[in-house]
């Protein structure tokens, strides 16, 4: 399978559910495809080849016995390698997890497999998602699809890369500062952060309990669309799972923006490298030759989303990774006593991201220290969301940029962790607030590697988000068009 | 310590010796003892707190887990909803607020705490600042009762069984994530006794609310004292130890005893007390350090994001009050009302037995189906608490039949005592034929006497020592007796032949 002939998940279902394609050739094409450019771009952690074709097969089976086999019917469908697979390993890109099977499905790998979706396999990223290139892998980096040389962002680089390069037409990830839209931007695809609690987070692997959402890659938005819709919807095994009805994403696409008010984001724009900030600003300019009502605006409280984060993420990490702690499962480092068994096993077995976000979180929540930083950190998170609920008295959605530049090289940001934790500035508002957000590509850099723009919408407002997105998609495919010029639609 | 004789001991606060470990009486009256004490209590629920694994007592190990009480990576909790109505039951009787809460994490690192961190909740109790009103009519102050979840259960394996001699550890992860509520009381309590009276009377309202089995040799009820010494009249309080391991009545007295014996010895001595937590160790009959104040755990505690608050509307809020039934209070009125009369000091006894087991209920059916309150009573107390765990699930109407039975005559209190063994090993049947199938028929005043006659001539060496004046020889007639008559004769009918013959 190429990028050419992958074609939409959409299509691809349809073909199967008619008939006119088995999910079987559809499974091999992927196969073929992920065994061809593996070697160079180590996307995945582990190709579940005779899962696939089984459930390929049985697809095909539902099909030929006149049973509707799903929305998803025999797409291809890539997860991070921190959603929970039954009986498939499930590493995190972490050595704490060697050889650890889970006994279940996540929540969203059930409904993916209902829909008729096909799992190829798990995908790479930052060691228990935590990183923004996927070099925090400890199993090696992923490489982007357009330019080995440089990183596909992170964490779920591997989802990104994979859908990116065209070896499946969907791919999920987690996005806890913007681990979804960051690497969607970078490798040129669409990635969406639904809104905090619309997705279970049941079996996906915790990095910080408030802030994760699992989220969609697609090559279109259609695509995500679809596959948001799949994943959506109440759960009782998670109690912070919204129990309303799933949001008419795939309806909102031909909605158009024609009075929408959007608002330009300054704090999404600032920072970011000239050639990204060019592309929101054309952005802009076409939703409003679409109609909509584009206006700057400014929520400064953003600025103070990235010191909260980094203070919040890490103290429920250090709580949510407590439990790799040699006794039940994955690795064992033998000692004299328990605690200098879990010592060992955590020693060996975590990366230096991980501990470094352990320790940091760690002294956050310390008796003493709590109400100076996680205490303040929360207080600001309140802070921030009245600043986007006043944002949204006046607009219905804000844009701005996913990442402040475009892919950057393997290895420039390793050795500074801060230079690494801004590649997030602009997705980790979004985190803290709970609120839905997507990245669209929308042209390239000067370095012709992609620039995504992201959409950001009220909690709940997830149809809108969509409408906005597919109106970008539409400038965006214009603006590619040769003969493209000022003023065309 | 049996279930029956918790009750029995608790009731009868006298028995407890008052100094322990021979500290200086004269001294002693200058101290006053503090004691606040936590007491977890496991909820009766069917399911965990957080998952749908059964919640159950002794069965194979690491059998009632699932993904969620592992705390495999992924997993999720969610609140059963019963065991909030049973903690809101246990706030009602308290005479708690009730109030919306919310979970934390408590975190530290152990090996039978699946998550590494345990939900337990922390600034916003479910229940706050209630009372526990004693049979002696004192008063003790509940601060809160809050929900969190139990952990798992470690065996050390080795030759002694001690944790330092181990070669390795077991895990029964069966027990992590059932459902308790910890009572944390005020430092109200002033001796041993009283605090032996408390964690008695606590329980008997815990199994009246049906939120417990009540069953400490299980468990069920763990029991922390917080311990200080104060001189009398001086306000404020000394400093505290936190005594752990306190898995009976009698270890929860002794551990007092022996805990402000040290204290007051050491403030004698030194002038002060070092805050720690201290294990009490039950052969040795002594508290050891575990850790002092620099070395406890920094928990850590931070809101639990995995779950929401906890708002129980007003209308469960108010089915939970409605559910909590009588409390063991009113329950010891009704029975002290259906005896008729002042109570003898044994009867009261009773009744705070047969109360704090919760076989009241038993005794109030026998006596609507016509038997004597104190014949019921006098069962109740003696062999349904004896055998608790088959009597608390016995047929009210069973029971009922044998205590008429009694009364009527048709049965002896030995024969009785036999018939009620029998049911309870059954788990219930027909008293009428198990009395028939022994071949119980209350022997008549004439036959018992001359089977009395038959025995004492036959062991004419006994009887002249026991003519003499060797009562203790009574026993052996008796015996002799029962053994003729198949345990048909009442022993209360032989001795008084035998003291008749005696004369």
């Amino acid at each position: 399978m190429t990028p050419d002939d992958a074609g939409s998940a959409l299509a691809l279902a349809d073909a199967v559910r008619r008939g006119e394609r088995s999910a079987r050739s559809v499974a091999e094409a992927a196969l073929g495809a992920i065994a061809a450019r593996e070697p160079e771009l180590h996307a995945f952690l582990h190709v579940a080849a005779d899962g696939a074709r089984a459930d390929a097969d049985a697809v095909d089976e539902k099909v030929r016995a006149g049973e509707d086999p799903g929305p998803l019917a025999g797409v291809p469908v890539a997860l991070k390698d921190n959603l929970c697979t039954r009986g498939i390993p499930t590493t995190c890109a972490s050595r704490i997890l060697e050889g650890w099977r889970p006994p279940y499905d996540a929540t969203v790998v059930t409904r993916l497999r209902d829909a008729g979706a096909v799992v190829v396999g798990k995908t790479n990223l930052d060691e228990f998602a935590m990183g923004s290139s996927t070099e925090n892998s400890c199993m090696g980096p992923t490489r982007h699809p357009m330019d080995p040389s440089r990183v596909p962002g992170g964490s779920s680089g591997g989802s990104a890369a994979a859908v990116g390069a065209g070896l499946v037409p969907l791919g999920l990830g987690s996005d806890t500062g913007g681990s979804v839209r960051q690497p969607a931007a970078l490798c040129g695809v669409v990635g969406m952060k639904p809104t905090y609690g619309m997705v279970s987070r049941y079996g996906l692997v915790a990095f910080a309990s408030s802030l994760d959402q699992i989220g969609p890659f697609a090559r279109s938005v259609g695509d995500a669309a679809l596959l948001f819709e799949v994943i959506a919807g109440h759960d009782p095994k998670d109690s912070t799972s919204l129990d309303l009805p799933v949001p008419a994403a795939v309806r909102s696409l031909e909605v158009g923006v024609e009075g929408l008010r959007v608002g330009v984001c300054e704090e999404l724009v600032a920072d970011t490298a000239p050639d990204v900030s060019r592309r929101v600003r054309e952005a802009a300019e076409d939703l409003a030759r679409a109609g909509a009502l584009v206006e700057e605006v400014s929520v400064p409280e953003m600025r103070l989303g990235l010191s909260a984060y980094y203070l919040i993420a890490p103290a429920e990490a250090s709580s949510n990774l407590a439990r790799y702690d040699g006794v039940r499962y994955g690795l064992r480092v033998d000692a004299l006593d328990v605690a200098q068994m879990n010592t060992a096993t955590r020693t060996a077995g975590f990366g230096p991201e991980v501990k470094r976000r352990i320790m940091l979180g760690t002294y956050a929540l310390s008796a003493g220290y709590y109400d100076a930083y996680y205490g303040k950190a929360q207080r600001v998170r309140t802070l921030l969301i009245r600043a986007f609920d006043l944002a949204y008295e006046r607009f219905d959605v804000l844009i701005g940029a996913t990442a402040p530049t475009t892919a950057f090289a393997i290895g420039e940001r390793v050795a500074d962790p801060l230079t690494m934790y801004l590649s997030d500035v602009c997705t980790i508002p979004s985190n803290l607030s709970g609120h839905p957000a997507m990245s669209v590509p929308f042209g390239a850099g000067d370095d012709g590697l992609p620039v995504g723009v992201q959409v950001l919408a009220p909690a709940l407002c997830e149809e809108r988000l969509f409408q906005v997105a597919a109106a970008l998609e539409r400038s965006a495919a214009a603006r590619a068009r040769p003969g493209h010029g000022e003023g065309r639609r | 310590m049996s279930a029956a004789g918790a009750g029995a001991d608790g009731t009868s606060g006298s028995a407890v010796s008052a100094a322990g470990a021979g500290a200086d009486r004269a001294d002693r009256a200058e101290w006053e003892t503090v004691v606040g004490l936590e007491v977890h209590c496991e909820l009766e629920t069917q399911t965990k707190l957080f998952c749908g694994c059964k919640n159950a007592f002794g069965d194979e190990p690491n059998t009632n887990v699932c993904p969620v009480c592992l705390g495999l990576p992924g997993s999720l909790p969610v609140l059963n909803a019963f065991a909030v109505e049973l903690a809101m039951r246990i706030g009602e009787a308290l005479h708690c607020e009730v109030r919306p809460s919310s979970f934390h994490r408590k975190n530290y690192f152990y090996p039978d705490m699946p998550k590494d961190y345990q939900i337990s909740q922390y600034d916003e109790p479910i229940n706050v600042g209630g009372w526990l009103e004693l049979p002696d009519g004192s008063r003790v102050g509940i601060e809160r009762a809050h929900l969190e979840e139990d952990t798992g259960k470690t065996t050390h394996q080795g030759e002694t069984g001690r944790i330092h001699a181990a070669d390795y550890a077991l895990v029964d992860y069966n027990r992590a994530g059932v459902p308790l509520v910890e009572i944390v009381s005020r430092p109200d309590i002033r001796s041993s006794a009283q605090a032996r009276l408390y964690v008695t009377e606590l329980r008997a309202v815990l199994v009246a609310t049906g939120a417990s089995d009540g069953r400490m040799e299980e468990g069920s009820l763990r029991v922390d004292a917080n311990v200080s010494v104060r001189r009398v009249g001086a306000v404020a309080f000394g400093t505290r130890c936190e005594v752990k391991n306190l898995n009976s009545l009698r270890s929860l007295g002794r551990a007092i005893d022996h805990e402000v014996a040290r204290q007051v010895a050491l403030v004698e001595a030194t002038g002060t007390v070092v805050q720690e937590t201290r294990h009490w160790d039950e052969n040795a009959g002594r508290t050891v350090p575990l850790r002092s104040k620099e070395e406890a755990f920094d928990y850590r505690y931070f809101p639990e994001p995995d779950l929401v608050p906890l708002a129980p509307g007003s209308d469960w809020r108010a089915r939970a009050a409605r559910a909590v039934g009588l409390l063991p209070s009113a329950r010891r009125e009704r029975l002290a009302g259906l005896l008729g009369g002042a109570p003898t000091p044994q009867q009261v006894d009773q009744v705070h037995v047969v109360v704090a087991q919760g076989l009241d209920d038993l005794v109030v059916a026998a006596v609507a189906q016509g038997a004597p309150a104190g014949v019921a009573l006098v069962r109740a107390a003696n062999e349904l608490a004896a055998d608790l765990g088959a009597a608390l699930v016995l047929d009210p109407g069973i029971f009922g039949r044998v205590a008429v039975m009694e009364a009527q005559g048709e049965l002896t209190a030995t024969q009785a005592k036999a018939v009620l063994a029998e049911l309870l090993a059954a788990g219930g049947g027909d008293p009428a034929a198990i009395a028939a199938e022994k071949g119980f028929e209350a022997l008549s005043e004439g036959s018992l006497a001359a089977v009395v006659q038959g025995v004492v001539e036959a062991h004419p060496e006994e009887w002249s020592r026991y003519s003499a004046g060797e009562d203790k020889l009574a026993g052996f007639f008796t015996g002799q007796v029962m053994r003729a008559t198949g345990g048909k004769a009442d022993g209360k009918a032989v001795a008084a032949e035998l003291q008749r013959l005696r004369r």
